[in-house]
């Protein structure tokens, strides 16, 4: 990532964006660490830890962006990368526990003592050293991630078949991970996490700290998605969104250039799972299921599929509005909205908020200077995206 | 000896001895007058030992009589078999032990053996199969020489067979015998005679050892069939849900992943017709599923047509927003049927002729599940004729062949498109009618079948009738197979990854459509 391939990446929704991520990220924590309780302009702990959920749905739908959008690549899995970069992270913070648990093991975590097991199952060696799991959530995930993609790309599945064999293998890991004898902690998955390098989890300083920190990985994330989609790489990606035999006759190979996106974006989701663990508390099978994959689908489609600015806004949105109805009145309601958007979103809004927005905006722009418009949208690196197939 | 016989005047013959000896409480004196009254034919050795069985048999050591009380307080005397006022104080219930109660088992086998009823003698046979008490013996024999029925005759031989084989002192040629019988029988209770019969003569060890070879490996032949029942019986379940799926993603090449909504839909549409005729015609529950087959085609497939029109049709060429569009779908027809229905499981019922089972050897095969495959398999048949018989079935595969050459030919594509979508939502509502017969109807079932159904259609083959047939009964029979090696959850992860590794293979199913198509 050379600075001029930042600098060319940067357009001025993008830098709006990164703009307002780093002030959140900035400003939230200390507005709830230095203003007192209960005034007005503080963000209280709770606020806190919430949005920074949304912040790492944003990153997961960044992720999903970066295939679906630039590449034509529909993911009906990713829930199951964020899930394994949550458990590696959940695995971590349980060897923290340390004596703390229930039955005071000083290795095995507190489930693994209430089925009986002798000792620790070889898969969990590492794990109560940070750097190691923090390799993990980008490892494992990055790659179940190439190992499924090289057997899927090569063979050429695509369209709707990736996507249900996606859905499938997210599937299969839920079934596995429901699993008391797979090491996981079965339904109740890992949980009562005490303390990350040290700090406690439930702690404010903590939570401002992860809050911060997630924060920074969706300015990183956004970063390297851009420098890929701007690259010469990323107008490879397009093409094969838009074309993929046609891109293949004209000597490129189109399976590596979707198997490197592809592994990118499950690190991405690994590492957003990571951050939403310590911050939520608990990591579940119930992650792994297909509904949540495909609602983070939505997400970006609701955003606008191939503006990574509208991924990250899709997730914020959609969350925050689930948030707001499922805890009022309107919770029964709640099913009808997130398939009702699904629908409109498809029919009506096929760019999303911010392609539509675009739209809008180079048209209106276009009325006003007709002759510039054409060459600057030659000049943006991302174009509208077309529906392949 | 004779003299302390007639001293006791009270006490007549053998039978009324034996009751006495419940007075003594004494375990090995209960047990003797267990032995003497089942042999003794009387009439009253039912109620006694039934009684006894039950704790209502009351012995007053006192006057060493015995009476025998029923629920209503009303009291025999043992013995005699007259009524009496009320039992004294001074009785108590006879005690009983584990072996005793062994005992008891065996005496109402043999005492039930020659009812009138046939069920209560086939099942006396077989409990004393069961207990195979020596006890038993005489009235086995006795029971096998007046019997007339086939079935309850093989059964007392088999009772039979089980007491020599136990009995110290049989001749070994009734051993080997009994062996044989045994090996005849051949099924996992006559395996567990034969592995725990203890000391024998080395010829009938020998005998055994064979005879337990034999069953052992008709076991196994039998624990396939019964594999590969349950194997075609969950087959016929996934076709059953997928072939609506197959219409509908195979033929028009539509995501519909509110599929198994439509599924649940058929399901609901049963409930509401069952509780119709509850309310309103008792008499025709027998039919219910008669009236909710077509009623379920009819509403599904109306809820499909309404959906293609007013979604899908907008959506053609693009398959991953159709996918989208219709996931969407499907939570709002969950959440409306879980609004209007409730969030629980509702009861569908059974009709009679869908109820029970049959033995088949050694396997039991239900009625409801049979019913289901023969219907699944009518339900191909007439989806497989129609497609290739009647005009709408020509038409559909125009369609589906060429679009705009079908269009230039003057088929109305878009009316094709909705009829076709809609008979593959109707399909999926019969199947729900099916479903409601084996699974639990709540608004989450057609999710649980969603999967499954989308493995099925591309494991078979995209496109294709038959490979979606081949497709759902490889998996169902392959899952049932992996089940008893694997585990349930373990074998069905083994599936699903044997599909991902399957569709790196052959992207495009078992029976792939033939074409020149570039990106399909």
């Amino acid at each position: 990532m050379t600075p001029h391939m930042l600098t060319r990446s940067l357009d001025r929704s993008a830098t709006i964006f990164l703009a307002v991520v780093a002030a959140c990220g900035i400003l939230i924590p200390l507005s709830n660490l230095l203003l007192p309780a209960g005034s007005f302009l503080q963000v209280p702990t709770y606020l806190v830890a919430l949005w920074g959920k949304y912040v790492c749905y944003a990153i997961l739908a960044l992720s999903i962006d970066l295939i679906w959008g630039y590449c034509g690549i529909l993911s009906l899995g990713h829930g199951a990368f964020f899930a394994l970069g949550g458990y590696a992270m959940g695995m971590y913070l349980m060897r923290q526990i340390g004596t703390r648990g229930v039955y005071g093991n000083p290795i095995l975590p507190d489930f693994m003592v209430f089925l009986n097991w002798e000792k620790l199952p070889w898969y969990w060696y590492g794990f109560d050293m940070f750097w190691f799991a923090a390799l993990m959530v980008l490892v494992v995930p990055g790659l179940l991630a190439f190992c499924f993609g090289w057997l899927a790309f090569r063979s050429r599945v695509t369209g709707v078949y990736l996507s249900i064999i996606t859905q499938a293998m997210t599937y299969a890991l839920l079934l596995a991970f429901f699993r008391n004898d797979f090491g996981f902690g079965g339904n109740n998955g890992l949980t009562d996490f005490k303390d990350i390098l040290g700090f406690n989890v439930q702690a404010e300083g903590t939570r401002a700290a992860l809050f911060a920190l997630s924060c920074l990985a969706l300015i990183i994330g956004f970063l390297i998605c851009r420098a890929i989609v701007s690259s010469k790489l990323g107008k490879v990606l397009i093409a094969v969104r838009d074309a993929e035999s046609r891109t293949r006759f004209l000597g490129y190979r189109v399976e590596s250039y979707k198997l490197f996106v592809f592994t990118v974006s499950a690190c991405m989701a690994g590492v957003a799972g990571a951050l939403y663990v310590p911050q939520v508390g608990i990591i579940n099978p119930s992650e792994f299921a297909p509904g949540n994959s495909i609602e983070a689908v939505i997400w970006v489609a609701v955003g606008g599929r191939g503006t990574l600015v509208g991924a990250a806004l899709g997730a914020v949105v959609v969350n925050y509005a689930k948030t707001f109805f499922t805890s009022g009145v309107l919770a029964p309601y709640w099913l009808f909205m997130l398939g009702a958007l699904f629908i409109l979103v498809t029919l009506l809004l096929p760019k999303g908020i911010v392609g539509t927005f675009n739209a809008w905006w180079d048209q209106s722009k276009e009325k006003r200077t007709p002759a510039t418009s054409v060459s600057a949208a030659a000049e943006d690196g991302v174009t509208e995206p077309k529906m392949a197939e | 000896m004779f003299l302390i016989a007639f001293a006791l005047p009270a006490f007549a013959g053998p039978f009324e001895d034996a009751v006495a000896k419940f007075a003594n409480d004494d375990f090995s004196d209960t047990e003797e007058a267990i032995g003497v009254i089942a042999g003794s034919g009387s009439k009253l050795a039912f109620p006694i030992i039934n009684a006894l069985q039950d704790g209502r048999l009351m012995a007053d050591p006192d006057s060493k009589k015995v009476y025998v009380t029923d629920a209503d307080g009303k009291s025999i005397d043992a013995a005699t078999g007259e009524a009496v006022a009320s039992v004294p104080d001074s009785a108590s219930a006879v005690r009983l032990n584990n072996r005793l109660r062994r005992s008891v088992d065996a005496a109402l086998g043999s005492l039930t053996l020659q009812s009138p009823d046939l069920g209560t003698r086939l099942q006396a046979a077989q409990s004393v199969f069961k207990s195979h008490e020596e006890t038993a013996l005489e009235a086995v024999d006795a029971a096998l020489a007046k019997e007339a029925n086939k079935s309850v005759k093989a059964a007392l031989t088999e009772a039979r067979a089980a007491i020599l084989l136990f009995k110290s002192d049989a001749t070994e040629v009734e051993k080997l015998e009994a062996v044989a019988t045994l090996k005849a029988r051949g099924d996992q209770d006559a395996l567990a005679l034969l592995t725990g019969m203890g000391d024998q003569p080395a010829s009938v060890t020998k005998a055994a050892a064979s005879a337990i070879g034999s069953i052992q490996n008709s076991l196994a032949v039998w624990s396939m069939v019964q594999n590969a029942w349950y194997g075609l019986s969950l087959g016929s379940v996934l076709l059953l849900a997928a072939i609506g799926l197959a219409i509908t993603f195979g033929v028009m090449g539509v995501i519909n992943m509110a599929h198994g909504e439509m599924v649940m839909i058929g399901a609901y549409t049963t409930f509401v017709v069952q509780e119709v005729i509850r309310t309103r015609y008792p008499g025709l529950f027998d039919y219910s599923l008669l009236i909710a087959v077509p009623l379920a085609f009819l509403v599904a497939g109306a809820i499909g047509v309404l959906i293609e029109r007013s979604i899908i049709r907008f959506l053609y060429g693009r398959p991953l927003e159709t996918l989208l569009a219709t996931w969407g779908l499907s939570l709002v027809l969950q959440q409306a049927v879980r609004t209007m229905f409730g969030p629980t499981n509702r009861e569908v019922g059974n009709p009679s002729w869908m109820s029970g089972a049959f033995e088949l050897g050694q396997i039991t095969i239900t009625y409801n599940r049979l019913w289901i495959l023969l219907f699944t398999l009518a339900v191909f048949a007439i989806l497989l004729a129609m497609l290739r018989y009647t005009a709408l079935g020509l038409e559909m595969r125009a369609v589906t062949q060429n679009r705009r050459m079908a269009a230039s030919m003057g088929i109305a594509t878009s009316r094709v498109d909705a009829l076709t979508f809609g008979l593959g939502s109707g399909i999926a509502g019969i199947a729900g009618v099916a479903l409601s017969q084996i699974d639990n109807v709540s608004p989450n079932l057609g999710q649980s079948y969603i999967i499954d159904s989308f493995m099925v259609v591309v494991f078979g083959g995209v496109g294709n009738l038959w490979g979606t047939l081949v497709g759902a009964f490889t998996l169902g029979i392959a899952n049932k197979f992996l089940e008893p090696v694997a585990g349930a959850v373990l074998g069905k992860i083994a599936i699903l990854v044997l599909i991902i590794l399957f569709i790196q293979k052959r992207p495009r199913g078992l029976f792939a459509l033939k074409g020149r198509a570039v990106e399909a």
